[in-house]
């Protein structure tokens, strides 16, 4: 609007005005709605954080990360959960940033541009919005029964892998097309065959994307509750993971476990154990937002 | 220009090669990292010994990997008290693992049949096809009480028409297809005002159970606000005037304040409604009173000296766990008969 104010000559304005004005007013209109899109998502985000933080924050302790589950509230702790989803990402991160970076180099930097790769293309962007239940059932059919894993941590792991995949997939595809054309030029120029490019130029400079997008993922991985219930994780345990082949419960399970019972108590440790996961997810966003800005490169 | 395009030509010749070599390349990374990506002591090729063959997967949790020695899953409902018995059970006996699962009922028999579990929890009876499915399958089972669960039906507290429901008005408030609308098409006394009705989602044991002991098996109202969430319809009953809803003892239990309980009147005899309580479930004279079950896997009773230790421990405390957690226990004649049906099976 300023622009509009400033350099349009007097007369012309005049002429244009009644144009102009209803220009103008279309412009507020739409900064309105926008803002108005925006206050409403952080409103929500708001609540929802004060809601929790308020009824949770009293119930943080150290006995609940440090506890197993219990009957009685008060004695009742998250330590099979958080060692369970840490297990569950120790599986889940390597699992899915390899297959999944691997996937996007192929696509963006060696797959011929036909049909068939455009299918996959689009395949594996609408695979990014199955509901996360059939992800389960899919672990459930083809890692806990038909390949023996049982409801396992390595089983749970992959599930959670093939959910996230897709995800990963196209975050790092836009990370990698954006390496500019003339840096992988400029290294083809000095002799470089193109795996050294790739290795050497691409994978290096889209590195922030790709890291970014995968913290993201795992971040999502870390809150889905309904795909390992279906893989059959169990909810009440007395002891962590000693291997990749334990029975596990996770984070999301106990809580939904806890929201459940009709006993208060168990309704504000619940509260708590979100709190827990919340930070949780702050670290995992923050080191995102970290790595982007640290080795972000430009040219 | 001529430069680039001789480079690119360059690229697509060479790289055949590579790109055939990059899939297994990945394909051996992502195993290799999967193996060791968690710490790498997982005790030697355990997971080709358990259950490969598909038929002899007895109990996979149990040599999958030292941990789960009992393997329990099974209605959500039950699992508050199978996980204290396993809380108290694990304090005795701490070398022995008895985690719980929640599959619900029917996804508990599912794997009960599969074999993977010695225990299955359930909050109804087993069903005649879960029956078929297990001879089919060769598994015998021993089905055990452990508690009561009275199903409450709830009111707000604001309304002060209610003071008892027959099934047959139960039936007309909740069916599907029922021409009720209003409180007033139930009795001619009552208000005029649109019913509000809550209830359990379709997955859940409790919705079986009202289906079958209140609807003749028919279903629930389609407009019934459903959820898998007790807690939800809790609220729901608590914060609409012409509410109606039904849910677990336990619920109306700890939201006393908030609710007002129905008092149901027996189906066979008396104009009396009997209000749920814990002495009115226990003697079952409350006609939503439900026992809770757990079925146990004979061959494991036989076979695993710890399942015996678990289940005979289970038998002994379920009763006042069951209290602890918000159910009522049984009558001490069904324990007995628990027991005796245990050393049946155990001694054969």
């Amino acid at each position: 609007m300023k622009f509009a104010n400033t350099t349009v000559p007097q007369e012309v304005q005049k002429e244009n005005s009644p144009q102009l004005s209803k220009r103008q007013i279309w412009n507020k209109v739409f900064k309105g709605v926008c803002f108005t899109a925006t206050a409403f998502s952080i409103a929500m985000l708001l609540i929802l954080l004060v809601r929790i933080v308020t009824q949770g924050a009293g119930f943080l302790d150290w006995g609940l990360l440090t506890n197993f589950a219990s009957r009685n509230a008060e004695d009742a702790g998250l330590l099979a959960a958080l060692a369970g989803t840490i297990w569950l990402m120790l599986v889940t991160a390597p699992v899915s940033f390899i297959l999944g970076v691997g996937t996007a180099v192929y696509l963006e930097e060696y797959a011929p541009r036909n049909k068939f790769t455009n299918l996959l293309q689009t395949n594996i962007s609408n695979l990014a919005g199955v509901p996360s239940v059939v992800f389960g059932l899919l672990g459930l059919t083809i890692f806990n029964r038909l390949m023996g894993m049982g409801a396992s941590v390595i089983a749970g792991g992959l599930t959670l892998s093939l959910l996230v995949l897709p995800i990963i997939v196209v975050a790092s595809r836009e990370a990698i097309s954006a390496v500019p054309t003339d840096v992988k030029h400029a290294s083809y120029a000095m002799g470089a065959t193109k795996w050294q490019t790739i290795f050497r130029i691409v994978v290096p400079t889209a590195l922030p994307g790709v890291l970014t997008g995968t913290i993201l993922a795992l971040s999502r991985a870390i809150g889905e509750t309904a795909p390992i219930l279906v893989l059959g994780a169990l909810t009440y345990v007395a002891s962590t993971p000693s291997n990749l082949f334990s029975n596990f419960t996770a984070m999301p399970v106990q809580i939904y476990n806890w929201t459940g019972r009709p006993q208060q108590e168990f309704q504000d440790i619940a509260a708590a154990g979100i709190i827990i996961l919340l930070l949780m997810l702050l670290v995992m966003n923050s080191i995102a937002v970290f790595i982007r800005s640290k080795f972000q490169k430009r040219f | 220009m001529l430069c680039l395009d001789y480079i690119n030509k360059e690229e697509e010749v060479g790289l055949n090669f590579k790109k055939v070599w990059m899939i297994p390349t990945f394909a051996t990374l992502a195993v290799f990292a999967s193996a060791c990506g968690g710490g790498g002591e997982e005790p030697g090729g355990s997971e080709e010994s358990s259950g490969s063959e598909g038929s002899g997967e007895e109990s996979a949790g149990q040599e999958g990997g030292g941990s789960g020695d009992i393997a329990i899953d099974g209605s959500s409902t039950v699992f508050p008290i199978m996980e204290a018995v396993s809380e108290e059970f694990q304090q005795e006996h701490g070398d022995i693992e008895a985690p719980v699962g929640v599959s619900g009922s029917g996804g508990g028999f599912e794997r009960f049949i599969a074999g993977e579990t010695d225990l299955s929890n359930a909050s109804r009876p087993i069903e005649q096809e879960e029956e078929e499915a297990l001879e089919e399958a060769g598994i015998e089972y021993t089905e055990l009480e452990l508690a009561y669960d009275g199903i409450t039906v709830a009111v707000n507290t604001e309304n002060d028409f209610v003071d008892n429901l027959t099934f047959e008005e139960l039936s007309q408030i909740f069916a599907d297809g029922s021409d009720a609308q209003n409180w007033s098409d139930i009795r001619d006394s009552w208000p005029e005002e649109p019913i509000d009705i809550y209830a359990p989602g379709t997955d859940s044991g409790t919705y079986d159970y009202f289906s079958e002991a209140v609807l003749e098996e028919g279903d629930i109202n389609r407009e019934a606000q459903l959820s898998e969430d007790d807690n939800v319809l809790v609220n729901g009953v608590a914060g609409s005037q012409n509410a109606i809803g039904f849910f677990g003892y336990a619920y109306y239990a700890e939201n006393q304040d908030s609710l007002k309980a129905v008092p149901i009147v027996p189906e066979e005899d008396g104009n009396e409604g009997i209000e749920p309580s814990e002495e009115t479930i226990n003697d079952q004279s409350y006609p939503l009173a439900r026992p809770l079950f757990t079925y146990v896997k004979n061959e494991s009773l036989q076979q695993n000296e710890d399942v015996v230790e678990y289940v005979r421990f289970m038998n002994e405390n379920a009763g006042s766990l069951a209290e602890e957690v918000g159910y009522v226990a049984a009558p001490e004649e069904v324990y007995e008969e628990n027991a005796q049906k245990i050393d049946e099976v155990v001694n054969q």
